[in-house]
C-alpha cells in the first residue's frame, strides 16, 4: 500500500510539472488524498465497480493501470483507451471496472446506484463504490441517489472525500450541516466519519463497509476527512484564496504518505535506503513513460467520428468525407502528428 | 437495408384514403394488377430490388402501415392480427422484449404497481417483479443517471418520463453522459438505454405539460430519436429501440395513446432509421410525424376532393432523418411541406428544411414550407391551445399555395 501511495504522489508531482512545462495540457493532482485513494482501493476487490469523480487515480493505480497507460491518456495519444477524446485525468478502464471519468460533478453517483441495481439483479458478490468531494454533496444527484440506494437497498459504498475545498469554496460556504456523515444518516444510510489521512483507518472502514454492503445489501456512506493539499487543478492557484502556510502545514506535518511511512518504519519494515530507491525508481519510470507517450502519434482522424453511435450514420460519414477533403486541400494547416 | 414496402392500395388505415387511390398512380415495381396485389405483399430492398428470402424479410412485416377494417361491418374474427390501443401496443412490445431478454428493465415514476401514468407498464410489475419494473423517487436527473449506470453495467433499461417535459430535468445526464460516454470512453462502455415518455400538446394540460422535447434534444450527439404515431409503429419502434445498442429517445404523444388499430400477431421489429410512407402521391411531399400525421391526413381528404394528390410521409426517425425516402419523394413531387408540432424556432422542421435544401436543392420547384407550432408557451384555454398547433385548414391552404 505504501509503495503505491508513493507512486501516486510522485506521479502527481511529475505530471503537474509536465503540465507546467507545456507537455500536457491539463492535470489534476490528488496531493494529500493518497491514503483515501490507495487504502480504499486496497480494501476492495477487482470485481467491485468504481465510479470516480476525478481525484481518484490511485484506485486505478492500485488495480494495475500502468504508468505508461496514465501517460498515454494524459497525452491523448493513439494508445489511450479513450482514443484521445477526453481531457487528461479522465481515465477509464473497462477491464479494471473503473468507469470513465466525466467532468460533471456528482453525475456518477446515480450511475453507481444504477450499477448496483444491475449487480443486485445478477446477484453478484460485488458492490459498487463511488467517490465524490464535499462540494459534490450539494448537487441534487447526490441526494436523490443516496435516498434511492437506501430505499432500494442497493450495495453501494459512498465515499466522500471531504477535503475542505470546492475549488475556492470552503466547506463553511458549502453546507452548514455537521459534515456529510449526517446527510447519510438523514437518508437512513449507515454512515461513518473517518480520518482520511490515516491509511489504516481508511482500509479498515472500507473493508467493513464492503462486508456490510454485500452481506446485508445496503448502502454505506464513508466521510473521509482530509485536506486538498494541491490546487484544484493546473488552472488554479489556491494561494489566492487560502494562506500559503496552511497549505504547507498540511503538505508536511499532515501528509498521509509520511504518516504511513513513519508507522512502517517504526515496525522495521522500511528504511531510508528503500525510500530513496523507490522514489528514484518511480521517477525514472515516469519520465520514461512520459517520453514514450510524447512520441507516440495521436489517434487517427477516423476516430473523431467513431463510437458516437455503434455504427457511424450517414451524416457523420459525410462530415468525415468533407473533413478529409479539406485536409487534402490544405495539408500545411493540419498538425503533423495526427495520422489521417 | 431491406425496407418494408409501403402499401398504397386497397387496405389502409381508416385515416388514409382508400377510395381515392388510383391504380395508375400507384407506382409499384412490378406490373401486377391491383386486385392481385391485394392478396400478396412484396418486400423491396432500399436499392429497389426484390428481396426474397433474406432473414430480414422473414422478420419484417411487409406493411409499413397495418391493415384495418374498411367498414364497421367487417368482422374482426376473420381478419388476422389483433386489435389494440396504442398504449397497449407499447406495453406489448415492452413485455415481449422483457420476456426475451432478462436484462431489460423499466424504471420511472409510478411504473410499478400503478402501471404507469398512461398505463404503458400495466401488469408488468406483477409479472416481472418490482426489481425489474422499478418505481423511482421524483428525481428525474438521478434516475436517468441510474439508468445510464445500469446500462453501462450490462442492463438494458427503459426510463420512463411521466411527461416528456420532466425529462428537461434529466437533460444534464442525457447530454453530458448518455450521449457522450460511449465516445469519451473510447468505446469501452456502451449505453443501450431507451428513454421514453409522452409529450406534445394535449387537451388543456397547461404550458409545462405540453413540452415538445424533440427540438431540444436533436443536437445531442450520440443519441437517436424516434417518434411513434400508430399502434403498429409504436410496438415496432419500442422493440427496435430496446434492441439497439445506442441510446434511443422514443417520443410518444399524449393524445395518441387511445388510437386503435389491428396489428399482426407475429413478431415484428421496425427499423429505427426509416420513414413511413403513409400515402403515396404526385403533387407535393408532406413530411410529418406523431400527432400531426393525423391532421395531415385529415387535410389530405380535403385536398383530394379539391383535386390534389399529396404524398404523405411520416418521418418517424427524427435523428437521423431518413433522407433516402424523403429524397425519393422530393425527386418525384418537387414540392415539400413540413408539418410539425414543435415550435417554429429551432425545431425539427428547421433542421429538416436545412437538410433537404442542402441535399435536394436542384429537385425543388418551390421553397420548402414549414408549418409549426407558434413560439409561445401553450395556453390553457382550449380555443387558444388549438390555435397554437397546426390545424388541417392551414395545411390545406399551404398546399394550395405551394402548388400554384
Amino acid at each position: 500500500m505504501y509503495t503505491e501511495m508513493v507512486t501516486l504522489q510522485t506521479m502527481d508531482n511529475i505530471f503537474y510539472e509536465a503540465q507546467r512545462q507545456g507537455r500536457i495540457s491539463f492535470y489534476v493532482t490528488s496531493i494529500g488524498e493518497e491514503a483515501i485513494n490507495i487504502a480504499s482501493a486496497a480494501a476492495l476487490r477487482f470485481d467491485d465497480l468504481v465510479f470516480p469523480q476525478y481525484r481518484e487515480p490511485g484506485v486505478l493505480l492500485w488495480r494495475g493501470f500502468t504508468l505508461q497507460e496514465f501517460a498515454n491518456q494524459c497525452f491523448g495519444n493513439r494508445d489511450d483507451y479513450g482514443k484521445g477524446r477526453q481531457m487528461p485525468i479522465h481515465y477509464g478502464s473497462n477491464k479494471l471496472n473503473y468507469f470513465t471519468v466525466s467532468s460533471t460533478i456528482a453525475t456518477q453517483i446515480p450511475h453507481a446506484v444504477g450499477a448496483a441495481y444491475s449487480l443486485k439483479m445478477d446477484k453478484k458478490d460485488a458492490c459498487v463504490v463511488t467517490y465524490f468531494g464535499d462540494g459534490g454533496t450539494s448537487e441534487g444527484d447526490f441526494h436523490a441517489a443516496i435516498n434511492f440506494a437506501a430505499v432500494r437497498e442497493a450495495p453501494v459504498i459512498f465515499i466522500c472525500r471531504n477535503n475542505g475545498w470546492a475549488i475556492s469554496t470552503p466547506t463553511s460556504d458549502q453546507f452548514r450541516s455537521d459534515g456529510i456523515v449526517v446527510r447519510g444518516q438523514a437518508y437512513g444510510v449507515r454512515s461513518i466519519r473517518v480520518d482520511g489521512n490515516d491509511a489504516l483507518a481508511m482500509y479498515s472502514s472500507v473493508q467493513a463497509a464492503r462486508v456490510m454492503a454485500i452481506g446485508e445489501q445496503r448502502p454505506i456512506l464513508i466521510e473521509a476527512l482530509t485536506y486538498r493539499a494541491g490546487h484544484h487543478s493546473t488552472s488554479d492557484d489556491s494561494t489566492k484564496y487560502r494562506p500559503a502556510n496552511e497549505i504547507e502545514w498540511w503538505r508536511t506535518a499532515r501528509d498521509p504518505v509520511s504518516r504511513l511511512r513513519k508507522w512502517i518504519e517504526s515496525n522495521g519494515w522500511w528504511s531510508e535506503e528503500a525510500e530513496s530507491e523507490l522514489r528514484s525508481n518511480v521517477r525514472k519510470q515516469l519520465l520514461h513513460a512520459i517520453q514514450v507517450a510524447e512520441k507516440v502519434e495521436k489517434p487517427p482522424i477516423s476516430d473523431l467520428f467513431t463510437d458516437v453511435y455503434d455504427v457511424p450514420p450517414s451524416n457523420l460519414r459525410e462530415q468525415e468525407m468533407v473533413l478529409r477533403e479539406t485536409i487534402k486541400r490544405y495539408p500545411q494547416e493540419y498538425p503533423g502528428d495526427v495520422p489521417v | 437495408m431491406a425496407a418494408a414496402i409501403f402499401q398504397g392500395f386497397g387496405a389502409s388505415t381508416a385515416l388514409s384514403l382508400s377510395k381515392s387511390i388510383d391504380s395508375k398512380r400507384v407506382k409499384l415495381p412490378f406490373g401486377r394488377s391491383l386486385s392481385e396485389r391485394r392478396a400478396s405483399f412484396v418486400v423491396v430492398g432500399s436499392d429497389g430490388r426484390l428481396v426474397s428470402d433474406s432473414s430480414r424479410a422473414r422478420k419484417l412485416v411487409t406493411n409499413a402501415v397495418a391493415t384495418k377494417a374498411d367498414s364497421a361491418a367487417s368482422t374482426s374474427a376473420s381478419k388476422p392480427g389483433h386489435e389494440l390501443l396504442l398504449f397497449e401496443a407499447l406495453q406489448e412490445g415492452l413485455e415481449e422484449e422483457m420476456d426475451r431478454d432478462p436484462h431489460v428493465c423499466v424504471m420511472g415514476e409510478d411504473v410499478g404497481h400503478y402501471g404507469g401514468s398512461y398505463k404503458v407498464t400495466k401488469g408488468l410489475a406483477k409479472k416481472f417483479g418490482d426489481l425489474r419494473v422499478l418505481d423511482t423517487p421524483i428525481a428525474e436527473n438521478s434516475f436517468t443517471g441510474m439508468g445510464i449506470g445500469a446500462a453501462m453495467t450490462g442492463l438494458r433499461p427503459i426510463v420512463e418520463g411521466m411527461n416528456m417535459g420532466f425529462l428537461l430535468l434529466a437533460y444534464n445526464q442525457i447530454s453530458n453522459n448518455c450521449g457522450m460516454l460511449h465516445y469519451t470512453s473510447g468505446g469501452q462502455f456502451k449505453i443501450p438505454i431507451v428513454i421514453r415518455g409522452p409529450g406534445g400538446v394535449g387537451r388543456q394540460l397547461g404550458a409545462e405539460h405540453s413540452q415538445r422535447l424533440e427540438s431540444y434534444f436533436q443536437s445531442i450527439p450520440g443519441i437517436q430519436m424516434v417518434a411513434c404515431s400508430t399502434p403498429y409503429n409504436a410496438k415496432g419502434l419500442m422493440k427496435a429501440a430496446i434492441r439497439s445498442d445506442n441510446p434511443v429517445i422514443l417520443f410518444e404523444h399524449v393524445l395518441l395513446y387511445n388510437l386503435k388499430e389491428r396489428i399482426p400477431d407475429e413478431e415484428y421489429v421496425l427499423s429505427l432509421e426509416e420513414a413511413e410512407m403513409v400515402r403515396p402521391g404526385e403533387h407535393v411531399t408532406i413530411l410529418t410525424y406523431s400527432r400531426m400525421r393525423y391532421h395531415v391526413m385529415q387535410a389530405a381528404k380535403t385536398l383530394v376532393n379539391k383535386g390534389y394528390d399529396p404524398e404523405v410521409i411520416d418521418i418517424r426517425s427524427l435523428k437521423p432523418f431518413d433522407l433516402y425516402t424523403i429524397g425519393n419523394s422530393v425527386k418525384k413531387t418537387h414540392r415539400v411541406l413540413i408539418v410539425e408540432e414543435c415550435m417554429r424556432t429551432g425545431g425539427i422542421g428547421a433542421s429538416l428544411t436545412a437538410a433537404i435544401n442542402e441535399n435536394f436543392h436542384d429537385y425543388l420547384d418551390a421553397p420548402i414550407v414549414c408549418l409549426s407550432s407558434q413560439d409561445v408557451p401553450t395556453p390553457y384555454a382550449g380555443t387558444l391551445e388549438e390555435w397554437t398547433v397546426v390545424q388541417p385548414a392551414q395545411i390545406v391552404t399551404a398546399v394550395e399555395q405551394l402548388c400554384q
